[in-house]
């Protein structure tokens, strides 16, 4: 028997590409523009919501049936917090070095729309296993996105991969650089990143004919 | 048929019930952890004030502190002297040494908070800061101070090493929650190497600073006596920020360097 049935999967397929919650639902897109300008960033920030959704979708999921509808929204924004918070404060205690990496992104986590939004979607109809895999699936597919952007912001803005030179030494003209190619500086402000969204989004409508709405 | 949760009486129920147990938790948690905290603090800042002194494991390109578990001893070593120096009204009102600040707060100088420090000179017109003696890794004595100010989302901080002439021998910067990949890396080496050597006084003894300039048409940083370092790319605010601490908390160590000379 397969581990996951075909639904199941679905799940965890499906906001990878065809409901992507950037490119498809574009939400979340405020943290995709403001972090994505290096590599390491994104993937910190990938790994951290991909906890938090996870857990988080878990417990509202658990607590579904006792939430008030009326403040719903509230209890589901007190999850995500006291989830980061907890998070936060172990690492400072045991990972200090880590924390200091990832505290730029708590804030973000905490308001980051998608979270709310499978929560309020998904989680507060679904049971926990369930919510669990769609949690995991979105944060893998708003990370997908995050990364890739990433990784064209820091190559082509910097020239670096997770800090690391790959196309030469701009100052010493090394590499890529003894023939002339520049750093485009332009890449590295957030504007560019919308404009690489943008693409992906075309690249993913092209392919796909059946996402284009009319 | 309305539900049980649908009741007024139960959303505040809920509510207040929710509100407890979360604080409670979060309460439980930070009270617990606080300790290895504070102690993750203060190492932090002795490996901050060993760096802009030279001591790191610096590799090539990346900025590494001294190990954590050695930096107690290392800091113990280094700093041979922890003055505290009250200011007031542009001048040096007071000197002190550790053990004369210690009897008087109880407090070890380098856990001194400049923050608070600069809310009390608005309060007060006074303030204590902190000043570090050692050696340079070329044997020389240089003195650390702390320096604090503003970059474009949050607070940005770090120490700064000088000579007797106030030569740039060392800097380090960090910061709250600068951009990632623009303004945060005001803490790479890249940025932080290029202070050293530059200068903070005209020929004159005048304080002048550094200014983080954009196209200073020295991206190398090869001149050093041009009072400008290159800024970074796409962060003009966080470079600002750094010129203007640079310019404030530098500035007031100047009537000190100047004593010494005399």
């Amino acid at each position: 028997m397969a581990l996951l049935s075909k639904k199941d999967s679905k799940l965890l397929k499906d906001p990878l590409l065809d409901n992507n919650p950037i490119t498809i639902q574009v939400l979340g897109i405020c943290s995709a523009l403001a972090i994505t300008a290096e590599l390491k960033a994104s993937i910190v920030m990938t790994v951290s919501v991909l906890f938090v959704m996870g857990v988080g979708n878990v417990v509202i999921s658990l607590m579904r049936n006792i939430i008030p509808s009326k403040i719903r929204i509230i209890v589901q924004l007190v999850v995500v917090a006291s989830l980061v918070i907890i998070v936060d404060q172990v690492l400072k205690a045991f990972a200090y070095e880590l924390s200091k990496t990832l505290s730029v992104f708590v804030g973000l986590i905490i308001t980051n729309c998608i979270i709310m939004g499978r929560f309020e979607a998904f989680a507060l109809g679904n049971g926990p296993y369930r919510s669990f895999l769609d949690g995991i699936g979105n944060a893998a597919g708003y990370g997908f996105i995050l990364i890739l952007v990433g990784f064209f912001r820091e190559l082509l803005g910097s020239g670096t991969l997770l800090g690391i030179s790959v196309l030469g030494d701009p100052i010493a003209k090394t590499g890529l650089y003894a023939i002339g190619y520049e750093n485009n500086g332009f890449m590295l402000l957030s504007p560019m990143a919308l404009i690489v969204v943008g693409l992906i989004i075309w690249v993913q409508r092209a392919r796909n004919k059946d996402l284009i709405e009319d | 048929m309305e539900k049980r949760t649908d009741k007024n009486s139960y959303t505040i129920i809920f509510a207040v019930m929710m509100v407890c147990v979360v604080g409670g938790i979060l309460a439980f948690l930070a009270s617990s952890l606080k300790d290895r905290i504070t102690q993750n603090e203060k190492i932090e800042k002795q490996q901050n004030i060993l760096y802009a002194l030279g001591v790191n494991n610096n590799d090539e390109g990346s900025a590494v502190f001294v190990d954590a578990a050695i930096a107690e001893k290392e800091f113990q070593e280094k700093v041979t002297e922890q003055l505290v120096l009250t200011f007031k009204d542009g001048n040096i009102v007071k000197t002190q040494t550790r053990e004369e600040y210690m009897a008087e707060t109880k407090q070890e100088p380098y856990l001194i908070d400049v923050k608070k420090q600069q809310t009390l000179q608005k309060e007060t017109g006074e303030r204590k800061l902190p000043l570090f003696v050692g050696k340079s890794p070329e044997g020389e004595t240089i003195y650390v101070a702390p320096i604090r100010g503003k970059g474009l989302w949050d607070a940005i901080w770090g120490y700064v090493a000088v000579n007797e002439d106030m030569i740039v021998k060392g800097a380090y910067f960090d910061h709250k929650g600068e951009t990632p990949g623009l303004g945060a890396n005001i803490k790479q080496r890249y940025f932080m190497d290029d202070f050293y050597g530059e200068r903070l006084l005209t020929e004159a003894g005048v304080f002048k600073g550094i200014t983080v300039a954009k196209g200073n048409a020295d991206p190398t940083n090869k001149i050093k006596d041009d009072y400008e370092v290159d800024a970074i790319a796409g962060s003009t605010i966080t470079g600002d920020g750094v010129t203007a601490m640079i310019k404030k908390d530098l500035g007031l160590y100047v009537p000190y360097f100047k004593n010494l000379k005399n």
